[in-house]
Formats: C-alpha cells, structure tokens, sequence
C-alpha cells in the first residue's frame, strides 16, 4: 500500500526526521490560509498522487505569493494528473500539500527496501539525488552507496556514519545523516514497510541535512497490525476495478487485451494469460478468483472482466484440485444467468471432477464452449474474440 | 526414495482444528499420510478427527512427530513457524498466506542459523506420490514417479504434475515453495536435494515473475545440476510494477521480468517452455521418454 507524501512526512516527523512544516489542504482557500500559518514568504506547493514524475508534469510550483497558491490549487484539486508514471487518464487530485521553501544546497538519495536475494533490508545512499535509483544503477551503479541491516542487531550509528562520509557530508552533517538514518530504519520495521525513499535528501543552505521529499510503501501483509495506517489508505489512487475486486478478494489487474481471463491460482492466472498471447490473443486482464470459485466470486469476477468495454470473449481456465469442477459448473451456469453474458465463454476445466463440469455445462441452456486441453481452450476463446471484433 | 518427506514421516498439523487444518487433514489421512495429531493450544487432550490435540508442537514431537504442516492465520504464521523449530522439528510446511515480509525476514535469518527447514510460506506443501502428502494439493493427480517438480505456484504445479502424471512419467517429490518474497525454501535448496535423490531423474521448474531466484538457481544449474530441467516462467504479459496476486509476483525498477528469467535458464542450459502446455512435451525432449 502507498501512501501520499504528506502523509509519509508525518510519520518521518513523528519519528524525528527532519522534513519541512506543511499542510495538506482540499480547498483553495485552505491552500491561502495554509501559507499564513505555514509563515515566511516562500513556499512549494504540491500535489498529492501516487505516481512519481509530479514536478515535469507540473504538479509543483514554488510560489512566492498566498494567491498564487490559491491559483495552483484551484487549478489541481478535483483534476487528473498525468506523469511518465500514470496511465493516459492521470491520478485524481484530492489534496495539495503546501509546504514552507528549503533552500538547496546539494541533493542527495536515500532508500530503502527489502532485498529478496539477501534476505535483508538494505540501505542505498547516493550522491545523485533527484534521480531514480534504477537509473543511477543503471548507469553509475559505483554511485550507489549500499548497507545491510541485520534483522537482530538493527541499524547502527556506525554503519550511518560511513555512509555519511562516503557521500561527502561533514562536521554536524554526519550526526544529523546518522540519526536520520537510524531513525528510518525504526520507521522502515515499525512500519511494516516495503520500501522507504527520501529523494531528494537535501542539504540546505544552512548546512542542515533534510529530506525534500517522502516516499513510504507498505506491506499489504501486514495491514492487520498498522490499523492506522489502514486508515491512510485513498482508494481513489488505485484503479477502480481492481479496488472493487479486492473488496470480493479476488485479485484483479487491468490490461490491453480484449480476452478477459478468469482463472483459480495466480501462477495458473499469469500462465493463461501468457498462452492466450502465445496463440495470437490479447489478454484483457489478470484474475485469480482464488481456490473456492464460488458461484458469488465467479459472478463478481464476471461483472469485473465485463465492466471493461474492449472484453470481446471470456476464457475461464479452472484446475480442481479439492474444489469439485461440478460445483464450479454450476457456480458459472448461475453466474452467466444471472448477469447476462453476451460475449462468448470458453471453459476450460481440468482436475477433479473436471470431465463432469465440462457435462454439466455442455447440458445447460447456457451459451458456454467447453474447451479440451490449454491449447485447445486457448484457440478457441481468440478465435471467438476475432469473430466478435 | 525422494525428497524431504517419505511413507515414514510423522507430521503433526499446526491450527488442527481450525476449518483449513480439518479439511486437509482429512484428505491428508485419506492419502496415507502420518499424522501424529494436531497443535490447538488450549485444546491439549481432546480428540480431532481420531487423532491427539497437544498444546504445544514440543508434545507433538514427543509423540513422534519430525515434520509439521502450518494452517495457523497470517498473524500467528511466525510464532507458529518459530514454535516448530524451537521444538525440534525438521521439516517445517507453512501453507498459510499473508504472512507480513518483515516476519518471513526474521524467521528465515533465525531458521538458517538453527539449521531447519522450512518450506514455504503461502504454498501448496510437499507431496511424495503414493506415501506421504503434507499440504493442500489434489492427490489423486499424482503418480508415483520419477520427475521432481518445484514450483513457486500452487495451479501449476498441479497442471505440471498433470502432465507428468499423464505421460506415465510420474512424481518422486512435488514441492511447492511458494509465492512470497521470502521463501523457506528456494529453488536452488529444492535443486541441490533432487540432484543427489536417486529416483529422481529429471526435474521440472515452473517460476514466475518477480525477484531473481530462477537467475540464482540457472547459475546453480550450470555448475551443479547433472539431471535435465525443464523450466517454464509465468507472467510474460505481466506490466511491470504491478502485484500479479502473490506478494512476491512483481517486476520492480526493470527487475524480475519472465524475458531476464527465461534468458538466464537458456543460458545455463535448461530447457525452457513458452507454453505451459509443453512442460511434459518439454520433458520426453530432453530425457528422451516417450
């Protein structure tokens, strides 16, 4: 789970990181009378979405007046922002951050996420702030500074300051970097995160290292134990079918294609998406409707996979393995009566009770076509989707 | 012979009585498996389905039990795991799913110090055709065999073994490691027991997206593995940054996409299948089975 900058900014002040003070406002009179209680006479103004790329696009603006914030503001808040990260359509603008203006002395990053490899959270530090840590290991992969947290001991000081002098901070600097970094790495497994970025890490004018920007995602495991930060989650970032289907636990990804797939297992749903490709097709999603495949997720998940306009056939591809293909059947004879399906609906079953299934459906006064194998289901269902374009 | 588990293996059932623990271990019995009982604290001294409840996995492993089989709720999944390896048990099976990363990360470095293994979490289990069937798989699409199957997918495990199963070739171990970011158990620990098992005579791999282990196990392959792989890779048409429903199904910053997977299995030398309808086709052209 993502959360918005403003929000990750207020856990790295309860955690005694240094950030700027700032207000998140929804209205533009807010954004007016943030400046005032923000004080000063300069102030960055930025708008909240989940996606990087928001200062190219235009979703940052330094402001030097109260009504030109009311002006940023007004011209954000219930739009769409669209960056290299977005899709065409943008992420919904529903608040701004208004924020007191850091002068910039050097820029510097620091992440952190979990290394699967080495079992470990690691630490990256570089000299190359503003700029994504892929494209720094990409090109200078020297540059980037790494250090291993032991799940025991936690982070130390001392491993804070070598990376300090190693990105060329000095006097009160490394102090400040070290408690920065000790601190983040509390943050990182209090928080359940799964990844932390502060880019850029700045130091100001003053000499004082500072973090400009706020990055924190979440384990969507461990949502049971940070209730608070459950309540941080805006579903208004994510894509709406793929919310809605998360509220029936079905797990659901939108693509181009127009073959909607429903299938139980999320490798099995990844492998039928891959082989309606590999004979000629387009896949118009991912979902895994999970072992059960109940006659109300298979409903649900139609009415998902349908709710996409370019969806011109269906291929539900079910291995049984303790749940009969019987009952499957009769939950896909149910769910297609029920919804009014009328884009053809290729079935392919197989495991228990999977010869069963495929009767029951071929017996019924549905308009389903029951499939013989992968590849037979596979050309089958694009054939279908040709016919319909 | 086969792997991690046999006709002789004592398992006890962490979360016995809860409804997932019931079913499985019902169809656990069916199968043939040994089960010594089940860990309900609290329910110590009852009887569950003609079997002991012990309060703790330490009575269990007084009772005989060397591997245990986990059905406990995400919350409790690390206590559990840590329970069983405190107690003495060898082979820990964690079917359970949405244990929080951070969890798996401190189990795993306690774990590997301790010297027991785990397979899993959020996995099929382990199932060696014909004797001893330890997590939530079908067993009646098995055949007692000679391919090994590991898996990061439970579905596909099951249509590899389908294939193997169809083909006459049969199963020695199936073994599902599971679709977390931190695995028990990786490919290369499940690689390296199938090289030295002497029924064992090809093996199957099926992957997915996300992280790097195939490309670990590929280089392992080559400088460890004398046996012929088959490998397929799930998710070619998965966008990237996008969770593909495991927690560990994610191509993240350019990384742990199926193209870098299949490339580096190639590379090494494995044969590797586009579709995963070819796993068993994949297999009679490498080992030369009909």
């Amino acid at each position: 789970m993502n959360l918005h900058e403003y929000q990750a900014k207020q856990l790295f002040a309860e955690y005694g990181l240094p950030v700027s003070k700032g207000i998140a406002v929804d209205t533009a009179d807010a954004a007016v009378a943030a400046t005032a209680e923000i004080g000063g006479d300069r102030w960055v103004v930025k708008v909240q979405v989940h996606a990087g790329g928001r200062g190219k696009a235009g979703g940052v603006e330094l402001v030097d007046d109260p009504e030109a914030a009311r002006v940023f503001a007004a011209k954000w808040l219930r739009k769409n922002l669209v960056t290299i990260q977005t899709d065409a359509k943008g992420q919904p603008v529903s608040k701004i951050y208004v924020e007191s203006c850091a002068d910039i002395d050097r820029e510097l990053y620091l992440g952190a996420v979990i290394d699967r490899a080495l079992r470990r959270v690691v630490f990256m530090a570089s000299t190359e702030g503003g700029v994504e840590i892929e494209t720094v290991a990409r090109e200078t992969p020297e540059k980037i500074i790494r250090t291993i947290i032991d799940p025991y001991v936690g982070a130390q000081p001392y491993q804070g300051r070598q990376m300090a002098f190693a990105l060329g901070l000095e006097g009160p600097q490394v102090r400040q970097f070290t408690d920065l970094f000790v601190n983040l790495a509390r943050l990182f497994r209090e928080l359940d995160c799964s990844l932390v970025e502060v880019n850029p890490l700045v130091v100001t004018a003053a000499g004082d290292v500072h973090c400009l920007d706020a990055k924190i995602t979440i384990d969507g495991n461990a949502m049971f134990r940070q209730r608070r930060l459950a309540q941080m989650h805006d579903p208004s970032q994510e894509d709406e079918r793929e919310a809605e289907a998360a509220d029936f636990n079905l797990n659901y990804v939108a693509l181009d294609g127009d073959i909607g797939c429903m299938v139980n297992g999320a490798g099995l749903a990844m492998g039928t998406m891959d082989l309606v490709k590999l004979h000629g097709g387009e896949p118009a999603n991912f979902l895994d409707v999970g072992g059960g495949a109940t006659k109300e997720g298979v409903s649900e998940a139609f009415k998902i996979i349908l709710s996409d306009q370019n969806v011109r056939a269906v291929l539900i591809n079910i291995f049984g393995g303790i749940v009969s293909c019987a009952t499957i059947a009769e939950g896909i004879i149910g769910a297609v009566k029920e919804i009014g399906v009328e884009v053809p609906v290729v079935v392919r079953f197989e495991g228990n009770n999977a010869a069963q299934g495929s009767e029951i459906l071929a017996a019924s006064d549905v308009n389903i076509l029951t499939a013989q194998g992968l590849v037979d289901a596979a050309e089958k269902v694009v054939a279908a989707a040709r016919q319909a374009a | 012979m086969s792997i991690l588990i046999d006709k002789d293996t004592n398992v006890v059932v962490q979360g016995f009585t809860g409804s997932q623990g019931t079913l499985h271990s019902e169809q656990a019995l069916a199968y043939g498996t040994r089960l010594v009982g089940g860990v309900t604290p609290g329910k110590g001294g009852t009887e569950h389905l003609g079997l002991p409840v012990f309060n703790t996995v330490r009575d269990a492993v007084d009772a005989g039990a060397t591997a245990s089989v986990i059905y406990v709720p995400a919350a409790y999944g690390m206590d559990s795991i840590l329970e069983a390896a405190d107690a003495g048990i060898e082979l820990i099976v964690c079917i359970t799913e949405g244990i929080p990363t951070l969890d798996m990360l401190t189990v795993k470095a306690l774990l590997d110090t301790m010297g027991t293994r785990l397979v899993g979490p959020n996995c099929p289990g382990v199932i060696t055709p014909g004797e001893c069937k330890i997590g939530i798989m079908p067993g009646d699409i098995h055949l007692p065999g000679k391919v090994g199957v590991v898996s990061r997918s439970g579905t596909l495990t099951y249509e590899a073994v389908k294939q193997t199963t169809d083909r006459g070739y049969g199963q020695s171990t199936c073994v599902g490691i599971g679709g977390d970011p931190i695995p028990g158990s990786h490919f290369i620990d499940i690689l390296a027991l199938f090289e030295a098992d002497p029924a064992t005579e090809a093996i199957v791999m099926v992957g997915e997206i996300g992280g790097t282990a195939e490309e670990e196990a590929a280089e392992y392959i080559a400088g460890n593995v004398s046996k012929p792989v088959v490998a397929y890779i799930a998710g070619v048409t998965a966008p990237p940054g996008k969770r593909m429903g495991h927690a560990g199904a994610i191509i993240a910053g350019g990384k742990g996409t199926a193209a870098d997977k299949f490339g580096a299995l190639e590379a090494a030398g494995v044969k590797t299948v586009r579709s995963l309808a070819d796993i068993g086709s994949g297999l009679a052209e490498v080992t030369g089975w009909d």
